[in-house]
């Protein structure tokens, strides 16, 4: 068996054994967030929620599967096809791409790949053609106009995301992953960097076009933004990205800010429970902020949005990571 | 050199095929499964139930493209802080002042841009 597992195909299947065994979590997670999001709001407006398909309405995301699978795939005349069908394929696969690279626990990276936080910022960069192609192949006012204002907002975004992510960066001395976590042994980030965790919870809440900066979809002017032509599973595909990179940004402010699969004080009651969880419990709590801030916040208007970031958070993230080059370069802090 | 390398970023090219495998499964499934009837009225462009005006491929607001132009500048600016920042500790305040003056040079512009109005939406 050892023979076996060493040979090109033993490797083959080992890693789509890994792949799979990370992907098929992520699915069901993604199929669970939506039950959440519609649980959370509803208790936040003194609703029940969906409580029919099954108990507590946790057949819900099946049966919606289901009836999206069963829907008629309308593809718009003014459409070009290939890319119209291309787009939300594109959008899923980088959602689940960016997967390869996240460190679930110590050594647990399916790909542990040694510049793994520019990987994860190209394919989040990458995203922005998916929503492109879907509003140009539509051909459809609103589609275009959604997916204008979505790919604006999130290029804007990405700046800032950047510098903060390179702040971070400063601290640890490594692009991987794993080490990013490993170097919160002592502190979590978001301690020291605290207004950098916020700019970048904040970023990425625009960057998965959520609300309160949900203007893209925007569903009182632009109906539904830059899928506004899809329907069936072309437009399950499109659902599915944007909630898996909600998991996934999560997962990332976790990597980054709140020392990833390691516990909050490394004692007895604490170190019993694996690192998986204490990964998953962080993104839960992340994701709950996300649904907590839809619940809360009006949306903004464009404007407004574009202001804040681009004269708000950009100024704000450049000079803070100066400052935090300075301090560290001046404390000899930095890591060698 | 190369093997390991190669190795390392071996599973992301499974992950694509497996997702890529997913994509098309869904979509062909819905096909194949879903009764399809197009007609002319269900497949004319969404505009809120009025037949759709004009084509959609016209002059759109120059400030999208202007929003392009800045996030280049600012993305490569990014690109090159991530090697700079993982390796300040070796590099001395040589290092560490040439990104400074960089950066100074670049937020010169950033604020002609500001001054210009290349930021504002009205």
């Amino acid at each position: 068996m050892d023979g076996f597992l060493s040979t090109p195909i033993g490797i083959l299947a080992i890693t789509i054994a890994q792949t799979l065994a990370l992907l098929v979590p992520v699915l069901i997670a993604v199929a669970y967030l939506t039950l959440a999001e519609r649980k959370v709001l509803a208790a936040m407006q003194l609703r029940k929620g969906p409580n029919v398909v099954g108990p507590f309405g946790l057949l819900q995301p099946f049966a919606d599967a289901l009836k999206m699978l069963m829907k008629e795939t309308i593809v718009p005349s003014g459409a070009n096809r290939f890319l119209f069908i291309l787009a939300p394929m594109l959008l899923f696969m980088l959602a689940m791409l960016a997967w390869a690279v996240i460190p679930v626990n110590d050594g647990w990276a399916i790909a542990d790949i040694n510049v793994g936080v520019l990987y994860l910022f190209a394919i989040s960069s990458l995203g922005v053609y998916g929503i492109i192609i879907a509003g140009w192949a539509s051909n459809s006012k609103y589609a275009f106009l959604g997916a204008l204002r979505s790919a604006a907002q999130m290029v804007s975004y990405e700046v800032s995301m950047g510098f903060v992510i390179v702040t971070v960066l400063l601290c640890v001395g490594s692009l991987n992953l794993s080490e990013v976590v490993r170097a919160q042994q002592n502190v979590w980030f978001f301690i020291p960097l605290f207004p950098m965790f916020v700019i970048f919870f904040i970023s990425i809440l625009a960057e998965t076009n959520r609300a309160p900066f949900d203007l893209p979809e925007g569903e009182s002017e632009l109906v539904a933004g830059f899928f506004v032509e899809y329907s069936s599973m072309t437009f399950a595909l499109f659902f599915l990205g944007e909630y898996a990179n909600m998991i996934l940004m999560s997962a990332l402010t976790t990597i980054l800010f709140l020392g990833g699969w390691l516990p909050p004080v490394a004692v007895e009651p604490f170190t019993w429970i694996p690192g998986p969880i204490w990964f998953a419990l962080k993104i839960c709590l992340c994701l709950f902020v996300f649904i907590w801030v839809r619940a809360t916040f009006p949306r903004y208007r464009y404007d407004q949005l574009m202001r804040l970031g681009w004269k708000v958070f950009l100024p704000f993230s450049l000079v803070w990571l100066v400052i935090t080059a300075a301090v560290l370069k001046l404390t000899g802090w930095l890591p060698a | 050199m190369t093997q390991p390398l190669l190795a390392e970023y071996f599973p992301i090219l499974v992950f694509l095929a497996i997702a890529g495998g997913i994509a098309l499964a869904m979509v062909g499934g819905s096909l194949l499964l879903a009764r399809q009837k197009p007609n002319a009225e269900k497949l004319s462009a969404y505009e809120c139930g009025f037949e759709p005006f004009d084509d959609t491929r016209r002059r759109f607001d120059v400030r999208f493209y202007l929003v392009a132009i800045l996030f280049i500048i600012f993305d490569l600016e990014v690109a090159f802080l991530f090697p700079w920042a993982v390796s300040l500790g070796g590099i001395g305040w040589f290092g560490f002042l040439s990104m400074i003056a960089f950066l100074g040079v670049l937020t010169v512009g950033f604020i002609y841009e500001w001054r210009k109005g290349a930021l504002d939406w009205e």
